[in-house]
């Protein structure tokens, strides 16, 4: 269920909704459920610009970040940091769009912003070589490793078809509000990463999803009562083939937009739009869907669409 | 000179020598440049009379420096150089601490045969057989070992330990490592050595420097024609006794006013403790010396020989490591070769050169070098291997092959490593997740970072592994990367002689900038 949804219903309904929600932070989701309200868009797409830029935009579309980070608030932000390749290659998060996202954050009044990944390759050369270690300190975040179990906590996913426990990285758990900023990718097995699939560099254990029906797992992952306040998904170079790592410069396209959203359903499926891969034929969207994650149909969402 | 500044030069001196070869071994951080570590091995005796023979270049001649050094001022080497050596004064000093007895030496008569047919057998065995002797008694590499195997443990135990209090106070300057031991039986011979030296120079001093080690024997025969050496005033000295008492060599015959040579490392602790400075340090003065053999020892030794001997006969292994079975994976991997690191040009080639030092094995910023124990044979024990159950060969790093000091692991720019095929990756289609759960996984190929493993259509909207072995590099992350249990559905077989790998090619998507929204 979608926060927004959930308070909405929660608005409507009274006090039912209130027994689903078992753990505290009661507080929390009303502050947030005000700015919600103000958002006029379900989704900001922008294109044209530098991703700096675009951020700059499309998050003044969506009534700034203040509409998603209250003061004194601890903030994670978790772009795709998984590989040991130069920004240019873009198999990584664009390291200019996490800078604009912190310091957006912190202007927002955050006490603490954080950026971590669960990486594929050795994770102090992707820190290093993605840019995105030195940008984000240089805007006053913290970098923090992801690389030993012991970062990782045990939690339950009630109602995951395939996946009901996982360990989630502590910051997860600590932080108050959830920044997710996926880089949009061709993968090699699912067709697509992006806001569902980038959750797999929160946990520990990837093996098992691989091995357990791993698009049910994506699908099952976003149950989690944790979810991101906002999706920012850069699609400034998308790899369009040999991802999620890619080979050589010839497997970027220059796409030059950036989609913002809370439903990350929603997000995914636009950025299939982008990648030119049938919604459906990635097969965690539709299950999504259809457990209630988001939406994937596009047309019944209002979208602001900007060209710089 | 008799005056004491000598020995505290040589304290000084090898203090910092020491410092820097216990970080270079403690650097899990990499933070240590390759080349500064280099510099510091160039004088290391075995690693770069392996590394001279090699290349057969005068550019790895440190050992002839060290040879000239030793003509002219006697094992100073021994005092000022050798990691092992001057930890194991270190160790003398504890000793001492703990019970004074420790400390007090005296003269005692020399292992001649002893240490002669270790350093006869260490010679024969190496050019007859190989590297083995090398390997177990070059003091670098137990140095290094035991730098390894038990100091380093330690070191990111309270790295962990700290970084562990750090996060709680939301600090992340010190990141957790996760530690991974090495399969047990290869701890032996560390171990033991760890114990020998250790034992040996925590009650007695020197005494492996001047019983087992090769290098030491070998160095103190050339000193015998040194130029600068101690040397006795035998008109001042009062016969007390204490220089003996001091000496970590047990090489001071303080009665007969002698020093033997070919066992004194050159420590100055006699001329600092003799209060009649009746002894100095300088240009020598020949004085006749008589031998004695012992039967028995003899014996002793013969036997001991044959059993290291036996040990070299043993051919190449195969691994024969199956980790514990669950149920899923049923098809065993076939790996006809263990995969050498990269740099390594031939498995022949890389064992002959190498006298495990292990410090590879520290470098690797991933942890996918590890000991051998049988992989190489038992000869090849504790050489490094690539593990790809353990972690992968990360694309963009050639540190191992730049910090190697005896060569065995050739340097390769970083361009030419990428392309270097240490191995190729096999894939068992009947162990892949993809044809035994009919769901999606591409594990392995995700992980490729020349695409040789890519995923080629297979039922309905699923896609399954294909490998093209001749641009496989065998960096082994596909075999990391797979969940499949017990046995992996890729793994990366050995090449016994290293080749040049394709360049992958590439072309240019024919997907285009969009000008509109799509949605």
């Amino acid at each position: 269920m979608k926060r927004r949804d959930f308070l909405r219903t929660s608005v409507g309904g009274g006090l039912a909704a209130g027994a689903v929600l078992k753990m505290g932070g009661f507080d929390k989701l009303w502050s947030s459920k005000a700015v919600s309200a103000a958002a006029k868009y379900d989704m900001v797409a922008v294109m044209g610009g530098n991703p700096d830029a675009m951020f700059d935009l499309g998050i003044q579309e969506l009534g700034g970040m203040s509409a998603f980070v209250q003061k004194g608030q601890k903030v994670l932000i978790k772009p795709n940091i998984g590989w040991d390749v130069i920004p240019d290659l873009a198999a990584n998060t664009n390291p200019l769009l996490v800078k604009r996202i912190i310091e957006h954050c912190f202007k927002a009044g955050a006490k603490e912003v954080y950026v971590f990944d669960h990486t594929c390759d050795n994770w102090v050369n992707c820190y290093k070589n993605s840019g995105i270690e030195k940008l984000a300190k240089s805007a006053g975040a913290k970098v923090v490793p992801g690389n030993s179990e012991s970062y990782y906590q045990q939690i339950e996913i009630p109602g995951g078809v395939k996946l009901q426990k996982a360990k989630v990285h502590q910051l997860l758990l600590e932080t108050d509000v959830f920044i997710n900023v996926p880089v949009l990718k061709d993968h090699n097995s699912t067709k697509m990463t992006c806001c569902l699939k980038n959750n797999m560099g929160l946990v520990w254990d990837r093996g098992y999803w691989h091995s357990n029906d791993l698009n049910q797992c994506i699908a099952d992952f976003a149950l989690f009562e944790k979810k991101p306040a906002l999706n920012v998904i850069d699609c400034y170079n998308v790899m369009v083939k040999h991802g999620p790592q890619g080979v050589s410069k010839e497997d970027i396209v220059s796409m030059k937009t950036q989609i913002l959203t809370a439903d990350w359903v929603a997000g995914d499926a636009a950025a299939a739009k982008m990648l030119g891969v049938a919604v459906d034929k990635i097969e965690y969207i539709p299950i999504a869907h259809k457990m209630g994650l988001g939406n994937m149909n596009l047309d019944s969402l209002n979208i602001k669409r900007i060209k710089m | 000179m008799s005056s004491s500044i000598l020995r505290r030069i040589r304290i000084v001196f090898s203090t910092l020598v020491f410092i820097f070869f216990v970080l270079a071994f403690i650097d899990f951080k990499s933070l240590i440049p390759s080349n500064f570590i280099n510099t510091l091995l160039y004088l290391q005796f075995i690693p770069s009379v392996i590394k001279f023979f090699d290349l057969k270049t005068l550019a790895a001649g440190g050992f002839l420096i060290v040879i000239l050094l030793t003509f002219i001022t006697g094992r100073t080497y021994c005092s000022f150089l050798c990691p092992l050596g001057i930890g194991q004064d270190l160790n003398s000093r504890i000793g001492g601490r703990i019970k004074k007895k420790f400390r007090r030496y005296g003269f005692k008569k020399p292992f001649t045969i002893l240490r002669y047919t270790i350093l006869a057998a260490t010679l024969i065995v190496t050019i007859v057989w190989g590297i083995y002797m090398i390997t177990l008694l070059d003091p670098y590499s137990i140095y290094g070992r035991s730098m390894t195997y038990f100091v380093k443990p330690v070191v990111i135990l309270i790295n962990n330990f700290l970084a562990g209090i750090f996060g709680k106070f939301d600090l992340y300057t010190l990141s957790n490592v996760p530690l991974k031991g090495f399969p047990l039986i290869v701890y032996s011979i560390p171990a033991a050595f760890f114990l020998l030296v250790g034992g040996l120079s925590l009650t007695k001093g020197r005494l492996y420097c001047n019983m087992i080690c090769p290098v030491g024997t070998f160095l103190g025969l050339i000193s015998k024609i040194s130029i600068f050496r101690i040397k006795f005033n035998e008109t001042a000295c009062t016969r007390c006794g204490r220089c003996a008492m001091r000496c970590k060599s047990s090489c001071i015959d303080f009665l007969k006013a002698d020093v033997d040579i070919t066992r004194c490392v050159s420590c100055f602790n006699c001329i600092h403790t003799c209060q009649d400075k009746a002894i100095t340090y300088g240009i020598v003065s020949f004085k006749k010396k008589v031998h004695e053999t012992d039967e028995s020892r003899r014996k002793v030794i013969v036997g001991s020989l044959l059993l290291l001997l036996g040990m070299s006969r043993n051919a190449n292994g195969q691994d024969k490591k199956a980790p514990k079975p669950k149920k899923e994976s049923t098809v065993k991997e076939n790996k006809t070769s263990p995969v050498c690191p990269p740099g390594g040009v031939g498995i022949a080639d890389f064992n002959k050169d190498c006298i495990a030092c292990s410090i590879c094995i520290n470098a690797c910023p991933n942890g996918v070098l590890q000991p051998a124990y049988r992989q190489y044979g038992l000869t090849g024990m504790m050489q490094p291997v690539m593990d790809y159950h353990k972690s992968f060969c990360t694309y963009n790093c050639t540190k191992c092959t730049e910090i190697c000091p005896t060569n065995a692991l050739h340097p390769l720019l970083l361009e030419a490593k990428k392309l270097t095929q240490i191995g190729k990756a096999k894939f068992i289609k009947d162990n892949c997740i993809v044809k035994t759960e009919k769901t999606a996984c591409g594990a392995c190929s995700e992980s490729c970072p020349t695409k040789a493993c890519h995923m080629i259509p297979y039922e309905g909207n699923l896609v399954i592994p294909e490998v093209t072995e001749d641009i496989c590099i065998g960096c082994g992350h596909c075999e990391f990367a797979c969940p499949a249990s017990p046995y992996k559905a890729i793994f990366v077989d050995g090449n016994l002689m290293h080749v040049a790998a394709k360049k992958p090619e590439n072309v240019q998507s024919e997907i285009k900038t969009p000008v509109e929204f799509p949605f």
